[in-house]
């Protein structure tokens, strides 16, 4: 039987943040990359306490403002306005970037173009000839970060699959990834290469393998039937 | 007496000089001191090497600079924000250079050459394009590059209250890169909202202290680069 043909097979993109938030433990101090990493704030569980960390100069990061609220000089790493949360902090570049270079930063969760087996990420270049080369605070927060998040559809919109053996585009960061939250499955990059550690309801693990150009290991917790899926 | 006041925008930026490196505040129009970048337009200093972390938005402020030429090499990390017309065509022309710096680098060179810090390492980059041609070295069992520290011939930034002395607090997160580039250049000039009597801003809170600024304008009410965008506005105004 085929799956293929079903649209919304797999998480949506609140479903993928929403499944994200659920691994950010109470406590931390979190890096939102711009697009679905910026959606996980929206979805931490009740009762955890979390502070973001926007790289151009604020930790406390609160949600979008009002209409009307609107801000100029207060503003997230993506250009948009942002509110503070009661208990934020502003503070000059080179602060925000030691808070990420010396490692006292908890998580940070990243989009990507292309992830390899190793935990090799490749998210800011596709080296198109004409492309205007742009970095920003990427190579950066994986090389300090404590721990690399990444959230991503499982292929590219043509189909190809973006978790691969070895990546093609030039490289963000190597050995840097630690889990990779797509519309399919969540996936921890081990010693071993990748292992499905959890699947969105109604994809099976050969789905996922089929649409993967790495090996895929199935994790233990996926024997735990009763806590797999979330619900949003 | 020290005194750091200037009268005038034009008086302000007179002496920046064709091919001074001259650093620009701002992450986005968020701290971008438009005002003291119009100015350098009317003053026309040209082949600048500018320090921004973007290139700017439509055609104002940074983005008007580099539109009327004044600009060949753009030292930042991220030239491609939304709205960001003027810079690409000219790179891709080959009428501009560009150095593209990871943007915690591009932080801690410019604190670094503020603080006398001529080079330092990094793991940032290691295995990657940027990378490429920069000495490397292995402590504690992890690659690092060596990155050198950025000064600047001037440094134009923004900020919210300052006395005559050049003691600075800033608005929110268009404190961005302002305090480093103030260490960086050797001539820092500030356009402030306010300006208070000197002991008027309570030593804990002074952001920048005035050691490192050299000029002060005040400008009242500085426009936002996002507005004059809106509003269709270029400069110099056609």
């Amino acid at each position: 039987m085929s799956l293929t043909n079903k649209p919304y097979l797999g998480w949506n993109r609140n479903e993928m943040a929403g499944r994200a938030a659920l691994d950010i433990p109470d406590g931390s101090y979190v890096n939102l990359g711009i697009g679905i990493p910026e959606m996980v704030a929206r979805y931490v569980p009740e009762g955890r306490e979390v502070i973001y960390h926007t790289e151009n100069g604020l930790l406390g990061m609160g949600p979008a403002p009002a209409v009307g609220e609107v801000d100029p000089e207060l503003i997230n790493a993506g250009k948009k306005a942002v509110t503070v949360i009661p208990g934020a902090s502003f503070f000059h570049h080179a602060d925000s970037f030691a808070m990420i270079r010396g490692q006292h930063i908890d998580i940070c969760v990243l989009g990507a173009m292309q992830v390899s087996e190793q935990g090799d990420l490749a998210n800011w270049s596709t080296d198109e000839p004409d492309a205007i080369p742009a970095v920003g605070g990427a190579m950066d927060l994986v090389a300090g970060v404590k721990i690399i998040y990444v959230i991503t559809q499982h292929c590219t919109k043509t189909g190809e699959p973006k978790l691969l053996k070895s990546c093609s585009y030039p490289l963000t960061g190597k050995a840097v990834v630690n889990r990779i939250y797509t519309d399919l499955a969540v996936i921890e990059v081990t010693p071993d290469g990748f292992e499905v550690v959890d699947l969105a309801p109604g994809v099976s693990f050969n789905y996922v393998q089929e649409r993967t150009g790495s090996k895929l290991q199935l994790g233990l917790q996926l024997t735990d039937v009763k806590n797999r899926h979330i619900r949003l | 007496m020290i005194d750091k006041r200037i009268d005038s925008l034009s008086a302000a930026v007179a002496d920046i000089f064709d091919g001074a490196t001259v650093m620009i505040g701002g992450f986005g129009e968020a701290g971008s001191p438009i005002e003291l970048i119009h100015a350098l337009i009317d003053q026309g200093a040209t082949n600048l090497t500018v320090v921004n972390n973007n290139t700017g938005s439509g055609h104002v402020g940074l983005s008007a600079l580099i539109e009327n030429g004044q600009v060949s090499k753009m030292i930042c990390s991220y030239p491609r924000t939304v709205g960001s017309k003027v810079f690409p065509k000219l790179y891709r022309s080959g009428q501009i250079e560009l150095e593209l710096v990871p943007q915690g680098t591009l932080a801690e060179r410019i604190r670094a050459g503020g603080a006398g810090i001529p080079a330092f390492y990094t793991a940032t980059s290691v295995n990657t394009p940027l990378a490429v041609g920069k000495e490397q070295r292995n402590f504690a069992g992890r690659d690092h590059v060596m990155e050198y520290g950025l000064k600047a011939d001037f440094a134009l930034i923004k900020c919210k209250c300052a006395d005559r002395y050049g003691n600075l607090t800033y608005n929110k997160t268009a404190r961005n890169f302002a305090p480093i580039m103030a260490m960086a250049a050797s001539t820092t000039v500030v356009q402030t909202s306010t300006l208070v009597d000197v002991g008027a801003i309570d030593p804990e809170v002074v952001i920048t202290p005035g050691i490192f600024i050299d000029r002060i304008i005040t400008i009242p009410e500085p426009a936002q680069e996002s507005m004059l965008v809106a509003a269709g506005r270029s400069y110099p105004c056609r």
